[in-house]
């Protein structure tokens, strides 16, 4: 079987931070009725997480449930297991209407890193990224200037962003710009 | 003689000298300087010239509100005309030129215009060159055009090397204005720790205060500023920006801000703008007054300044505007300037004070200095050309009887003061005449209202009115504890103390002398941009204009880049005067954001070169690149339209691309194409409602073709389903259609049909998919192996899932192009990679990757319809002889009774048929089909029209389709359409179907 590529093959920019093309990520989107027992039960079992609240992301590396809508979460797993998760997933739920898709290739991962990170996505997202809006442990679907977007914050220096593949081009070359040092606003502590 | 002066400038460093040039001449500055100081301190007065008259015109103001002091700034690319001298600091090496006149600044031939003012009056446009009515095109509008705009336009090869970005923000409170008010504000709400963010538009904090002197809290005010700002900029939920001024407020506390990061460094790695895009809950303005002139004649000769503005120079630039200065006034502000300029050694030889009793404790200061005090005088005209000469004064209750004549170089003039309340204005705040204070000030109960009805914009100090020093804290401090109140907040500190000259009323003057005549009338300016004149606005209202909005339109009072900062009020109080109707019943024109004029660069942000638009790329795109894509957009996709080899023509490269798909073997990226996952225990259901065809009786494994309308009935898009199991289809949509077909199913599944089990995801992204077409397709497929691709495993509209060649994929039998064609979906991270295999592995047949317009003729060859060609939002599926598409069996689906309504079953609609030219030319796209007669326009009358139309490399020949008046009823007959120039070219009504008519190549 041949290598699966991420969009930008680890393409990276230093600037005011570090913007990274993240690589591969499994990425799984459930689509069902998210306050059922079985539903938790199945996403407990698939993921060993708890199905996160309004807004809130529960992730740990490359393993994760983000909220993304009253009635759909993204699971977050390494690449490879995706196919797998996907089909038990797709089993214990055989019984609830709910939809599992393997979304792995059609999205794009970047990773920012950096004491300046609030200051960059500020300048490219309309979101609120005061620490009491915005802090690990949340995730935002908003956009990025012209395109759609899911960012969450790992710790307090580093954010990954999701978009879809066929944009990655664009979000790399916008966060760069973003990142590009002369441009400090110094609005976020650091 | 303005010069710099021994002392003062509070602002400037005057051990670091800068240099810049004025229309090429060498002069110096110091770090602090705005452009205008430096200029003053140079002796130069004369700034620039008048748009309409021509006149020679000097600074007036010190800040934003200047609307004489317009120049060119930089040079080449960095060129910008219209950039006020008062709000641009100096830097070395800066580049002005003054605007409008030539051949130069002092000789001007244009200056004509102003010998013959009294022919261009109020309106000369609309009076003179209505007729005769052919004159204004060809006459008229050229002269106008070459002596319209102000200031030169950048060349147009010149390209912006600056950049830009936006900042967005969420807080509590934003102020605008980091005068004392906003300050003091600042404080109450930091220390109540809300999130704030303080917005100054110049470079410095305090506002007016330090320059008017008195004492806040015991502090001279310039203390008592660095003491706050420092206290401020110890909070960390408290923000301060300089150089940042508030643009505009709209709905909902949203909130632009205007940051001029890199105006005074060009050249610098940062960004020359910052638009700051702020979701505040409450928005206090603090945005302080501006002064009025006064209407006297030749109050626009360079040298006739705001008193404001004069004290400004001197305290915070250390300049001197003239060796005497006049003082004029209808208030005991401008004491204070009379007061100041003395105390810095310049002469201020009278102060003409309108009021019959003059002033009260400020004009006892000034006498008690020694200063001649003329209490209800004023000033009859003014003498001097390039620069005030002198001022001739009489009595102001007269007709301007001259009294005396007083030589003097500068006059400071003050009319009273405007709030600036055009931030309260913009999304709705009201106002009020305020007849003791003469100006409008926002009337608290009718504030703009945020989504849940309460006021979000409050205003404090002077922009809420409160101008004597003593009040504009006072006023501060009640209207930030407002705003708190509505952000439940509350502050402890008590309101600050200050100390300063108690002041008498102004009086409102409008007109000086009170009884000029329409000789001096039609010299005093109100709008010194436009050259609207007393006279002007007088004029407009004996011949009917009432509304100020539409004097301001007839007279283009206010319509210039300052937005009538200075002349509003005075144009309407003059307008009101000639009306005989008080003030407040002619109100105001609107208010309109940005507050100054903002760079479309800033608007534009990060959104150029290459992120001007996001490019949707394919997994293959870098290869398409690679080997000679020429690129076509097709929605935010790039697909090639075809690849070029080396010398080769797009014709040449289309004509390849076709015979060699045709004989052997093509390639096509078809990656773009919209793929939409419909499941649920309704998916059936609801797709049947979609589809005008009947998807739920489709077997697990099959594809079907179906077409999706609109509830008009109007064809919106097409493409194959694929059943994958009982619950779940696969819908292809077309490359454009993929995000809006998915909306269209939400909508219907959230809006209408919430209650039926579908869900819906766009899994376009997912898959990179290759159609693989020619006779030799199998042969490739067998090459790679590892899944049985024969007819029989894999039929005509089947699909299967499987590893071929290593690859996870999905492999569906259908076509486009009317050949053996199989479409392989793949991982979207594999796509590159199975692209490659195939590429390799398919050179023994002369694989040849083929674009869209390939994929076109491919197509129109064979009949198959393109939505966006034979469908533009007017055509439904009846008209392209697609019955066959519409289930007959199905109660209802999306459109169905819409194409039963009289119009659409009319047998009158044209219909699809093919079109063969006898010639064997290729007939024109969108062109005509004419028919006999003429219509009620006297055009040609039609009778149908070319939908798509190209060569065909396969029969050699051009084959096109179109809609004719019952075509399919007329095969056979010939005619004539338009060949867009003016002839016909003849063509045979044919079927459709040119290539394989009965489908045998596809299915084999």
């Amino acid at each position: 079987m041949s290598e699966a590529v991420s969009a930008l093959s680890g393409a990276a920019y230093d600037g005011m931070v570090q913007v990274r093309d993240a690589g591969l990520q499994g990425m799984i989107t459930v689509r069902g009725d998210m306050t059922s027992p079985d539903m938790q039960d199945a996403i407990m079992q698939a993921c060993r997480l708890d199905m996160p609240g309004t807004l809130q992301a529960n992730v740990a590396g490359e393993r994760g449930v983000l909220w993304m809508s009253p009635d759909e979460i993204l699971v977050l797993c390494p690449y490879a297991e995706a196919g797998k998760i996907v089909q038990s997933l797709s089993n214990s739920l055989r019984s609830c209407h709910s939809l599992v898709l393997d979304v792995s290739d059609a999205r794009a991962v970047f990773q920012l890193r950096g004491d300046r990170l609030r200051d960059v996505l500020a300048k490219v997202t309309p979101i609120d990224l005061s620490p009491q809006a915005f802090a690990p442990g949340t995730v935002r679907r908003t956009r990025f200037a012209q395109v759609s977007a899911a960012v969450w914050m790992d710790d307090p220096r580093s954010a990954r962003i999701v978009c879809f593949r066929s944009v990655a081009q664009y979000m790399f070359d916008l966060l760069s710009t973003a990142a590009q040092p002369g441009g400090e606003v110094d609005y976020f502590e650091a | 003689m303005s010069k710099r002066l021994s002392k003062g400038g509070r602002l400037t460093d005057r051990s670091h000298l800068m240099s810049f040039t004025f229309n090429g001449r060498q002069m110096m500055g110091v770090a602090g300087d705005t452009l205008a100081s430096a200029l003053m301190a140079n002796g130069q007065m004369l700034m620039g010239r008048s748009f309409k008259y021509h006149r020679p015109r000097g600074v007036v103001g010190s800040g934003a509100e200047e609307p004489n002091a317009l120049m060119g700034l930089g040079t080449g690319d960095r060129f910008e005309p219209n950039q006020r001298a008062t709000t641009t600091e100096l830097f070395d090496g800066l580049s002005a030129k003054s605007q409008n006149h030539w051949p130069s600044l002092n000789a001007d031939i244009g200056v004509a215009n102003n010998a013959l003012s009294r022919f261009l009056p109020a309106g000369f446009y609309y009076k003179m060159f209505i007729h005769p009515r052919p004159f204004w095109k060809h006459v008229y509008e050229p002269i106008i055009r070459h002596s319209a705009g102000l200031g030169l336009a950048p060349k147009a090869e010149s390209r912006d090397p600056d950049r830009y970005e936006h900042f967005h923000t969420h807080v509590d409170l934003a102020i605008v204005g980091g005068g004392i008010a906003g300050l003091h504000a600042a404080r109450l709400a930091g220390a109540a720790g809300l999130t704030v963010l303080v917005m100054e538009q110049t470079a410095h904090w305090g506002g007016r205060a330090p320059v008017d002197g008195g004492s806040i809290d015991g502090q001279a005010p310039d203390e008592w500023v660095d003491d706050v700002v420092a206290e401020l900029a110890a909070m960390p939920n408290v923000h301060l920006r300089l150089r940042t001024m508030g643009a505009g407020v709209y709905d909902h506390g949203y909130l632009l801000g205007y940051e001029r990061i890199a105006d005074h460094a060009p050249g610098s790695d940062a960004p020359r703008h910052r638009l700051w895009r702020i979701r505040a809950t409450q928005i206090l303005t603090a945005t302080g007054a501006i002064e009025r002139p006064l209407s006297f004649a030749g109050n626009d000769k360079p040298g006739v300044m705001l008193a404001s503005a004069a004290r400004d120079y001197a305290v915070n630039w250390g300049v001197g505007v003239g060796d005497r200065v006049a003082v004029v006034t209808n208030n005991d502000d401008a004491y204070r300037t009379a007061i100041t300029l003395h105390q810095m050694g310049i002469t201020v030889p009278i102060i003409l004070d309108a009021r019959p009793a003059g002033g009260g404790a400020l004009m006892q200061q000034a006498e008690a200095l020694g200063l001649r005090v003329e209490p209800g005088w004023a000033i009859a005209k003014v003498d001097g050309h390039k620069q005030v000469s002198s001022i001739r004064v009489c009595a102001q209750d007269g007709s301007g009887v001259v009294q005396e004549e007083i030589a003097c170089d500068a006059v400071a003039m003050s009319g009273g003061w405007s709030p600036v309340v055009h931030l309260w204005s913009h999304c709705g705040g009201k106002l009020d005449w305020d007849e003791a204070q003469a100006l409008f000030r926002p009337r608290a109960e009718a504030a703009p209202l945020s989504h849940d009805g309460q006021p979000f914009v409050t205003v404090a100090g002077a922009a809420d009115g409160a101008l004597q020093h003593a009040d504009t804290l006072a006023n501060a401090d009640a209207q930030a504890r407002r705003a708190m109140a509505r952000l439940a907040a509350t502050a402890d500190a008590p309101a600050p103390v200050v100390a300063t000259e108690a002041e008498t009323p102004l009086a409102p003057i409008w007109l000086m002398p009170a009884n000029a005549g329409p000789e001096l009338k039609g010299k005093a300016w109100l709008d010194y941009q436009n050259d609207v004149k007393v006279s002007d606005v007088e004029l407009a209202a004996r011949e009917g204009y009432e509304s100020v909005e539409h004097t301001k339109r007839y007279t283009t009072l206010g319509m210039a880049t300052d937005q009538g900062k200075l002349s509003n009020i005075n144009g309407l109080a003059t307008l009101s005067r000639a009306l005989d109707e008080a003030i407040p019943q002619v109100g105001t024109t609107t208010f309109r954001p940005p507050y100054t004029p903002i760079s479309m660069g800033a608007i534009g942000g990060e959104a150029r070169g290459d992120i001007f638009q996001p490019v949707r790329r394919t997994p293959m795109h870098d290869w398409h690149q690679d080997n000679g894509a020429d690129w076509e957009p097709v929605g935010q996709w790039r697909r090639p339209f075809c690849y070029r080899r080396a010398g080769e023509t797009r014709h040449a490269a289309v004509t390849r691309e076709v015979t060699a798909t045709r004989n052997s073997l093509g390639l096509l990226d078809a990656s773009t194409l919209g793929k939409i996952i419909v499941k649920g225990p309704d998916a059936g259901r609801f797709l049947d409602m979609l589809y005008t065809g009947k998807m739920s009786t489709l077997k697990p494994g099959k594809c079907r073709y179906g077409l999706m309308c609109n509830e008009n009935g109007f064809l919106m898009d097409d493409g194959v389903v694929a059943r994958i199991d009982e619950d779940t289809f696969l819908c292809h949509t077309t490359t454009g259609g993929a995000d809006h077909i998915h909306s269209h199913m939400e909508d219907w599944l959230q809006c209408e049909w919430w209650d039926w089990k579908v869900y819906t995801a766009n899994l376009t992204e997912q898959y990179a998919q290759i159609a693989v077409v020619g006779p030799n397709a199998r042969k490739l497929l067998e090459k790679l192996g590892g899944m049985d691709v024969s007819k029989e495993v894999l039929p005509f509209m089947g699909w299967v899932d499987g590893k071929l060649g290593g690859f996870p994929v999905r492999i569906y039998r259908i076509s486009f192009s009317g050949e053996l064609s199989y479409e392989i979906s793949v991982p979207a991270s594999m796509g590159r990679a199975l692209w490659d295999s195939l590429w390799t592995a398919g050179a023994e047949w002369n694989i040849t990757p083929y674009g869209t317009e390939t994929l076109h003729v491919l197509r129109a060859e064979k009949g198959f319809i393109m939505i966006g060609d034979e469908t533009d939002g007017t055509v439904i599926p009846q008209d392209l002889g697609l019955g066959w598409a519409i289930s007959k069996k199905k109660d209802d689906y999306l459109g169905k009774r819409a194409q039963e309504r009289t119009h659409m079953a009319d047998p009158n609609r044209w219909a699809l048929v093919g079109l063969e030219t006898l010639d064997g030319s290729v007939l024109e796209d969108g062109a005509y089909a004419v028919a006999e007669g003429v219509n009620a326009n006297k055009q040609s009358n039609t009778q149908g029209r070319v939908t798509s139309t190209y060569y065909s490399p396969t029969l050699d020949k051009g084959i096109a389709m179109g809609l004719v008046h019952n075509g399919p009823d007329r095969m056979g007959e010939v005619i004539a359409f338009t060949d867009g120039e003016g002839g016909t070219t003849e063509a045979r009504i044919v079927s459709q179907v040119f290539y394989d008519p009965d489908g045998s190549k596809q299915d084999v």
